[in-house]
């Protein structure tokens, strides 16, 4: 199939910065949004002209790396699906598509569709972890876990830092991503003696890092392409209200 | 040289604690005086770095990806092991020891696996205690799966994404570090040199992949944990820019290179559907706990899957392999699936695939508990080819997936150049030549948490601090080195792509250098890998400049590198006339078309030595010594 796409391109963070129109041909529906856009690459690199910046790594859906706002959506139209596993089956031949970075305050541009994210990485440095030193752990079996909190845990854990739910929301909030480490952590025995703290220092760093609060658009559960739930955000607001309290 | 591999004399079971007791230690006080280079943040890496942190050290920690939270570590599905016996099936160290020495075809030291059986344990019980969420029984114990190589069920697993969940415990352990200022984050830094002063390692040469600069971090030991490289095959299932540089550049300043050639294969990956593809998507090992894979006994035989009833059929890891039947090892399921191809009885488009059935296990549990199991590995496999594996068998064929070589390490895991210790897949040492499913995991954090913590001290005692600066003539030396070679890269101005390089590369060695190597098939590769170098330093198009991110740069020095090492590899498989684990000669094979050994020539670490730019490689070799093990011909019938 043939498609026109129109691609963000800014030079460098200081760039304003345009959409820019591009024929994809002869595009295969086996190929990956990623392969597509690879493609169109290797066709501007043999005619002269610069490729399209774009992050990517695992290109299976795991690493969090890849990102592009497809015509409108974080990660594209497909639901639970990251940009680098999303297929060209999914549109049409004349399709045109209208591909951009995920914007936010917090998430400068670096090049084209390349973001700087490292903001997420400093909500984690926080207190995104339990703070145990390496050795000395008890046996695994020692801290019994209910099969359903460890799930619960499990389901909040699976959130891979692409930063979907920041782009997709009208606040620019990170409130489901801290909220996933957040609960993560909170239901298992282990997180217990640090949640409080760690609530409060991680929503803390979360404004100052210049991402917007929550006000329940509920954009970013629809965006998250791991499933992560807008009810681990009750859970932050939860830990967050008792730990005012203790 | 000779290499010593440094193993502590007195019993197997011994060996470590003895290790552990005469190792010289850094007084608290002093560790901040030192500095050390952490490269890689994968599980190995990041496990590293946020121990030695945690000691006390200084450390500065590096990754080309934009977070350290996305090594390629985070796409490992299927689990790690540990010999923990928490079902009460038998298992024990050495059973774990005995299993991971038989797997890697006798072709790996004893201590070193044994020490990493033993530290298994530890493993889990840190990654609980940091809140990885392994799956639980519904009284709160840890639950275990069964995988590959194996008759006993020590895999601990959380979901599909076990990888993921290990590494993003490494990764809050480091984060936590880099709060506490004891290590420094430089994402989006590319190693392109590492820097040796006086024969020690004192720091690394690095690109900052935003700005382009080209800078200098010097240090008092290195630690490289950047991981494999299979994607020298330019298809595999590793990430898009996994490479070698890093080892290849430590490999030019006389680091050893050792076993490049055992390249595993992984059996079941999603097949390959056109020219398009720029990489191979696994299906997780635990697969084939449940799922059959068979193909049609027919090689006409052109029906729907379903239509073909079982008579039709054939089974045939389970007709090889009876005792351990779809679990046979990787190396052995992969040469199978690739036979039966070859006979023409292979499934899909192109005939380069197998099935792997799920009908029986779906009538017999339940589609619910299929669900529960591999819920999204099967979604994933949807995404990727359409297909409902509930409703029809998924096909699945062989890809390379992990490599086995790497640079050469003793005991300690310090490399041939002093100061220089290598973790994880980045070295050779444990899984000889065919690596066991669940291995991985429990090698990178064993290594990095539990190993090189102690061993780096024994060299830091030694070692004064802070004598290394960026101002040295050698540090100057590496910087001006790697600028020439990026400007030169920029330069050339050619007509073909990176891509299109690597790509034609990929297909020679997958072709000649695979899953089945011979003398023949080796000498084409040899003869044909000079040309494409030629033709790549020539004509390839690296557009841009080298002052900001410029994506194709990158991947140009990358390709650049593996079109030197391939050549590395292909003659060490070539070199080593026999067959064992994944590498596979043809000349060497039973009656059956098993690997054929030769143990009393070939039981010995290859490990190579670069001697200049276009000078013949020298060969030295560690002699394998086995005193607990027998060896014997790996049985898996």
């Amino acid at each position: 199939m043939n498609l026109t796409l129109y691609v963000w391109r800014q030079k460098d963070a200081a760039d304003t910065g345009q959409l820019v129109r591009y024929q994809a041909k002869n595009i295969s529906p086996d190929m990956s949004f990623l392969e597509m856009l690879d493609g169109v690459n290797q066709e501007l690199i043999t005619t002269g002209g610069e490729p399209i910046a774009f992050d990517s790594d695992c290109r299976e859906g795991i690493c969090g790396a890849c990102g592009q706002v497809v015509n409108g959506v974080p990660h594209g139209p497909r639901k639970l699906t990251t940009t680098c596993q999303l297929h060209m089956r999914n549109f049409r031949d004349g399709d045109t598509i209208y591909i951009e970075p995920f914007r936010s305050r917090a998430f400068p541009v670096i090049k084209d569709l390349v973001i700087d994210r490292g903001s997420l990485d400093r909500i984690i440095q926080a207190g995104g972890y339990i703070s145990v030193h390496t050795g000395g752990a008890p046996d695994g079996n020692a801290i019994l876990i209910p099969k359903q909190d460890a799930e619960t845990a499990m389901d909040a854990a699976e959130c891979i830092g692409c930063g979907a739910c920041v782009a997709a929301c009208p606040n620019g909030s990170a409130m489901l991503f801290t909220a996933a480490k957040v609960t993560h952590l909170a239901k298992l025995p282990q997180g217990r003696p640090e949640a409080g703290r760690r609530v409060c220092m991680m929503t803390e760093e979360m404004l100052k890092q210049g991402f917007g609060n929550c006000s329940n658009h509920y954009e970013c559960e629809a965006a998250c392409p791991k499933g992560i739930k807008a009810r681990f955000i009750a859970k932050l607001n939860r830990e967050f209200v008792t730990a005012q309290f203790t | 040289m000779t290499l010593d591999p440094k193993i502590p004399s007195g019993p197997l079971t011994e060996k470590w604690d003895r290790r552990k007791q005469e190792m010289k230690l850094v007084s608290p006080a002093n560790k901040r005086k030192y500095r050390i280079i952490v490269v890689g943040t994968g599980l190995a890496g990041a496990s590293a770095a946020a121990t030695l942190g945690e000691l006390g050290y200084n450390v500065d920690a590096f990754c080309f990806q934009d977070s350290p939270r996305r090594g390629h570590s985070i796409a490992a599905q299927g689990g790690i092991n540990a010999a923990k016996n928490y079902p009460g099936d038998g298992d024990s160290v050495w059973r774990l020891f005995l299993d991971t020495i038989k797997g890697g075809d006798f072709r790996s030291r004893e201590a070193n696996v044994f020490r990493l059986a033993q530290v298994s344990a530890n493993i889990i019980d840190q990654a609980v205690a940091q809140g990885v969420p392994f799956a639980r029984d519904y009284a709160g114990y840890l639950d275990n799966r069964s995988f590959g190589g194996a008759l006993v069920s020590r895999t601990f697993y959380a979901r599909g994404q076990t990888g993921q969940q290990l590494l993003l415990g490494a990764y809050g352990a480091l984060m936590r570090q880099v709060k506490l200022g004891s290590v420094r984050l430089h994402p989006r830094s590319e190693m392109l040199d590492l820097v040796v002063v006086n024969g020690h390692a004192k720091g690394i040469t690095v690109r900052n992949l935003v700005t382009g600069e080209i800078s200098s971090h010097a240090g008092d030991a290195v630690c490289l944990a950047t991981g494999g490289y299979a994607n020298v095959f330019y298809l595999s299932t590793n990430a898009i820019g996994s490479n070698v540089t890093a080892t290849f550049r430590a490999y030019k300043r006389g680091a050893l290179f050792a076993n490049p050639c055992y390249t595993q294969i992984h059996p079941t990956c999603i097949p390959v559907t056109g020219d398009h593809q720029s990489k191979l998507t696994l299906m997780s090992e635990s697969l084939r706990n449940d799922g059959r894979v068979w193909v049609p006994k027919n090689k006409d035989d052109k029906r729907q899957p379903g239509d073909i009833p079982e008579p039709d059929r054939d089974y045939f890891l389970e007709r090889k392999y009876p005792a351990y039947g779809n679990l046979a090892p990787r190396d052995i399921s992969s040469r199978a699936a690739k036979e039966v191809c070859d006979e023409g009885r292979g499934v899909g488009p192109g005939g380069r695939g197998v099935y792997l059935d799920f009908a029986g296990a779906i009538g017999r549990l339940g589609e619910q508990t299929i669900r529960e199991r591999f819920g999204n590995l099967f979604e994933m496999y949807e995404r990727i080819t359409d297909e409902n594996a509930y409703r029809q068998p998924m096909r699945i064929y062989p890809a390379p997936h992990y490599t086995m070589g790497g640079l050469w390490v003793d005991y300690d895991l310090q490399s041939t150049i002093p100061g220089l210790f290598v973790l994880g897949e980045a070295n050779f040492s444990d899984h000889g030549a065919n690596r066991l499913g669940a291995s991985a995991l429990m090698q990178g954090l064993a290594d990095g948490y539990f190993i090189v913590p102690y061993t780096i001290a024994d060299y830091l005692g030694r070692t004064t601090p802070g004598t290394a600066n960026v101002d040295q003539q050698e540090f100057r030396a590496s910087r001006e080195e790697a600028a020439a070679a990026t400007e030169k890269l920029l330069c050339i101005n050619g007509k073909r792509t990176v891509n299109d390089f690597h790509r034609e590369l990929g297909r020679l060695l997958w072709d000649n250098v695979g899953m089945t190597r011979s003398r023949e098939s080796l000498t084409t590769a040899l003869k044909r890998i000079p040309g494409i170098r030629e033709e790549f330093r020539q004509n390839v198009a690296v557009p841009g400049s080298g002052g900001d991110l410029n994506q194709e740069l990158e991947k140009a020095g990358r390709v650049a590198d593996f079109l030197e090492f391939a050549e590395l590899l292909t003659k060490d498989a070539l070199a080593r006339e026999e067959s064992c684990g994944a590498h596979f000669r043809s000349e060497h094979e039973t009656p059956d078309h098993e690997a054929k050994r030769d143990d009393e020539n070939f039981s010995h670490v290859a490990a190579w030595e670069y001697k200049g730019d276009g000078k013949e490689p020298e060969l030295h070799k560690e002699q394998l010594e086995f005193e607990n093990v027998e060896l014997a011909v790996r049985n898996y019938k």
